[in-house]
């Protein structure tokens, strides 16, 4: 009953803009692998000695797959507060560009909406958007919401499971869920570069970004990589267009 | 159900530092006219994260590269690049190379 006049109201809202239920439905792709990585989280965060009400909390308002893994590891290993906090700064670093690169989709929306939309912005939400968004002039709220709310609830699950039944779970790397994440982003780097049609650019783009995370690796951590290399690629891929 | 004050605040300090960047550009950037050049430079930040962080997956191990640590994940990277390719699906990849991943880890 509750069901049926929900089903109808989605279908009303999609005539303008899309429902808040189909965003639910473009998020099913990334759940495996969110799903196994807050797993993970889950576990560490356990055996780094927080509870499972600090798991739940630790997901819910810091919501950040390396943050939580670098925060459980420096906790476990009794570093300051100031340290381990500076440190997941450093390493959340990376949403500014994304949060950067989705804004002119969202110009039509008052601050505090934006706000709702980036303080769950995450490189799975980012990746699927930015993908669904390429060829429109701007996002539906409602869309988003249902993203972005889809991948929390699952991201905040997976981390409370894995505390409780992370002793209990076999290696799940045996069932090849170890490709779940790096087969999410080969799929959102095709369809990324398909949707954008300047294949040259894109291939130097992608190129340059792999390249310079190896060289960044001899030098420090992968993390600060992933950073550098944004910057560097796309600038990269400007400089390129500019010449063409 | 315990809550430690220290692992609170810890919590707490985190999460304030890892929101301000999501949400700044997002409440900012949309309120003003951006030059060309930052939109176009913009426009190949996905790309640019996607690789890096596809990068950081397949070819860094602990954070250091190593691709003997990452041979089974290179093998089924290709599949899965095929797969993307020709279906356009991103759950198709995600399935397709997780499958993959266990029938390489089975047979070496």
């Amino acid at each position: 009953m509750s069901q049926k006049s929900l089903d109808l109201r989605s279908d009303a809202v999609t005539i303008n803009e899309e429902s808040f239920w189909m965003g639910v439905k473009d998020c099913i792709p990334t759940l495996l692998g969110y799903l196994s990585i807050g797993f993970a989280a889950g576990v560490v965060e356990k055996t780094a000695g927080l509870s499972i009400a600090e798991i739940t909390l630790m997901s819910l308002l810091l919501y950040a797959g390396s943050g939580q893994f670098i925060a459980a590891g420096m906790i476990a290993a009794s570093n300051p507060m100031s340290a381990i906090i500076f440190t997941v700064f450093f390493i959340n670093l990376r949403h500014l560009l994304l949060s950067a690169a989705i804004a002119p989709y969202f110009r039509h929306l008052t601050p505090w909406k934006n706000m709702f939309v980036g303080s769950l912005l995450t490189d799975e939400t980012f990746g699927v958007s930015i993908t669904h968004l390429q060829n429109k002039k701007q996002a539906s709220y409602k869309w988003m919401v249902g993203l972005n709310i889809t991948a929390y609830l699952n991201w905040v699950i997976a981390n409370i499971a894995g505390g409780y039944f992370g002793k209990w779970i076999p290696n799940p790397e045996s069932f090849g869920l170890d490709f779940a994440l790096p087969g999410m982003f080969i799929g959102l780097l095709v369809l990324q570069i398909l949707s954008q049609k300047k294949y040259f650019v894109d291939m130097m783009v992608a190129i340059s970004a792999v390249i310079i995370v190896v060289i960044v690796s001899f030098f420090s951590s992968g993390s600060t990589g992933v950073m550098v290399a944004a910057v560097l690629a796309s600038t990269i891929g400007m400089v390129i267009e500019k010449w063409k | 159900m315990e809550v430690r004050w220290t692992i609170l605040l810890l919590i707490l300090g985190c999460a304030i530092v890892t929101f301000i960047p999501r949400v700044l550009p997002l409440m900012l950037l949309s309120q003003m006219e951006l030059p060309k050049w930052v939109i176009r430079w913009l426009k190949n930040v996905p790309v640019a994260v996607m690789a890096a962080l596809l990068a950081q997956e397949l070819l860094l191990s602990e954070g250091e590269f190593s691709i003997s640590a990452n041979i089974l994940k290179l093998l089924a990277a290709i599949p899965a690049f095929a797969i993307a390719l020709l279906t356009k699906s991103l759950l198709g990849t995600v399935m397709a190379g997780v499958i993959f991943m266990m029938v390489f880890r089975f047979i070496f």
